[in-house]
């Protein structure tokens, strides 16, 4: 059996003019806890969508078990779950109602398993699916998409408006899923705490093109953030260092976030600072924001309207 | 056995490493000590609602040093203390912390006597109690 449950290459997709997704190569392993992460309208839905053959691509080719998504069998669609963002249901049905609904196409179903997830968020089958609340929503789409036992979940931004005890709940049933080994998990999200605890892969979609795909790991041991004493003036040469993700200044200080820093990089920092470099700790939401757009140059909002603040 | 682990994520310091830092220091503490068990890498993943990986990442390296061991069958345990490096190794691991301690207490305008004071006390908390006489 291969090792790899997703693979995509050169994916794209144009929605008229506007490109959505650009050339996006990704491999999703076995067994996998994967975190597709980017801003709103980077692409990422629209990749689960052509994943699952509910769109179809562009340009490039995406295969899912090995198979073409553009030609999925039942067979291999029953191996997969996928929870769509903001949890779509029929709101005048009751939570049985769905649950045999949804029950009768699938081969496997894990009927203890559901009752078990719909209770762990408080649900009873006589509700009204229109009477839940949001958190109570993405229970029951969790429970629905967990009770086939699927070996790829997929989930678009699941705990997207949940709060904190609901996306604590959902985070529990998502590790569940972790127990029953060889269980791919693919998920979107911009909650990075539960991210970091949940995934152990992350790929981060910028602008409709794919920046990283790699373990937590690599990412948290690849991205550093130096801080240095630096004019302005002469800090020019410095904004084009390789990998230079993001760049800050806070008064006298400048802040590098980079990535991949060799020695090279290291040796043109500490001779641009007269020696002084200092390596400032970097969090998991730091490293991703290096990534996303539009704040590769930056001066602080609150750098930035203090003096128009002090003239009034 | 008065061992309890807590994470948090959003922290410099990765999940893994907070579990491997959290265990060295419970057994430095005396909080742990050489044969407790250590929840399986399933159940401390459970535990903690962390990804298995992590857990498993933490215990590997934790395994890499001696500091526990896994006992197939039976599970995982604290291993005995016993030095895997050299004494050149243990003092280069030692020397960042040495001059961040020197460093930053002559910086605060403490005498030498009063850093080596602060050590003796720290180290005088750390050290197991059990052996204590009633």
């Amino acid at each position: 059996m291969s090792d790899v449950v997703i693979e995509t290459h050169a994916l794209t997709r144009y929605f008229g003019r506007h490109c959505a997704l650009d050339g996006v190569s990704l491999r999703v392993p076995r067994g996998s806890v994967f975190a597709l992460l980017g801003r709103n309208g980077s692409g990422k839905s629209t990749l689960i969508q052509i994943l699952l053959n509910l769109l179809t691509p562009t340009r490039g080719t995406s295969s899912v078990f090995g198979e073409d998504s553009r030609r999925l069998s039942p067979a291999t669609l029953a191996r997969v779950g996928y929870a769509p963002e903001n949890h779509p249901l029929p709101a005048s049905l009751k939570v049985s109602d769905v649950h045999a609904f949804q029950r009768s196409y699938y081969r496997t179903w894990d009927d203890a398993l559901f009752a078990t997830v719909l209770d762990h968020f408080g649900l009873s089958p006589a509700q009204k699916i229109g009477h839940l609340s949001r958190g109570q929503r993405a229970g029951l789409a969790m429970a629905l998409v967990m009770a086939p036992r699927p070996e790829l979940l997929v989930m678009d931004d699941p705990s997207l408006g949940l709060d904190p005890v609901a996306r604590r709940t959902l985070l529990e049933a998502m590790l569940l899923t972790t127990r029953q080994r060889g269980t791919t998990v693919f998920f979107t999200s911009h909650l990075l705490d539960d991210v970091e605890r949940a995934a152990d892969h992350i790929a981060i979609l910028d602008r409709s093109v794919l920046r990283v795909s790699c373990t937590m790991e690599t990412l948290r041991s690849c991205v550093k953030r130096f801080a240095l004493s630096v004019a302005p003036d002469a800090a020019a040469p410095l904004l084009v260092l390789p990998g230079l993700l993001q760049s800050r200044r806070e008064g006298p200080t400048l802040l590098l976030t980079i990535a991949n820093a060799d020695e090279d990089v290291l040796r043109q920092l500490r001779t641009a600072s007269a020696g002084q470099l200092e390596e400032v700790p970097l969090t998991l939401e730091d490293s991703v924001v290096g990534y996303l757009g539009d704040t590769k140059h930056q001066v602080s909002l609150f750098d930035r309207t203090r003096p128009s603040a002090e003239v009034a | 056995m008065s061992f309890d682990l807590s994470i948090s994520p959003g922290s410099a310091s990765p999940i893994f490493k907070q579990i491997v830092d959290q265990v060295r220091l419970a057994l430095a503490a005396g909080r742990l000590s050489e044969g407790d068990p250590l929840p399986s890498v399933r159940a401390m993943a459970e535990k903690l609602l962390v990804n298995p990986n992590t857990v498993a990442k933490a215990y590997t390296e934790l395994a890499g040093d001696g500091t526990i061991e896994t006992q197939p069958g039976r599970g995982v345990f604290v291993g005995r203390r016993r030095q895997v490096y050299t004494k050149a190794e243990r003092l280069r691991r030692l020397k960042p912390h040495v001059d961040a301690l020197v460093t930053e207490g002559l910086l605060l305008g403490f005498s030498l006597e009063e850093l080596i004071e602060s050590v003796t006390v720290k180290a005088a908390e750390l050290r197991p109690k059990k052996e204590r006489v009633p």
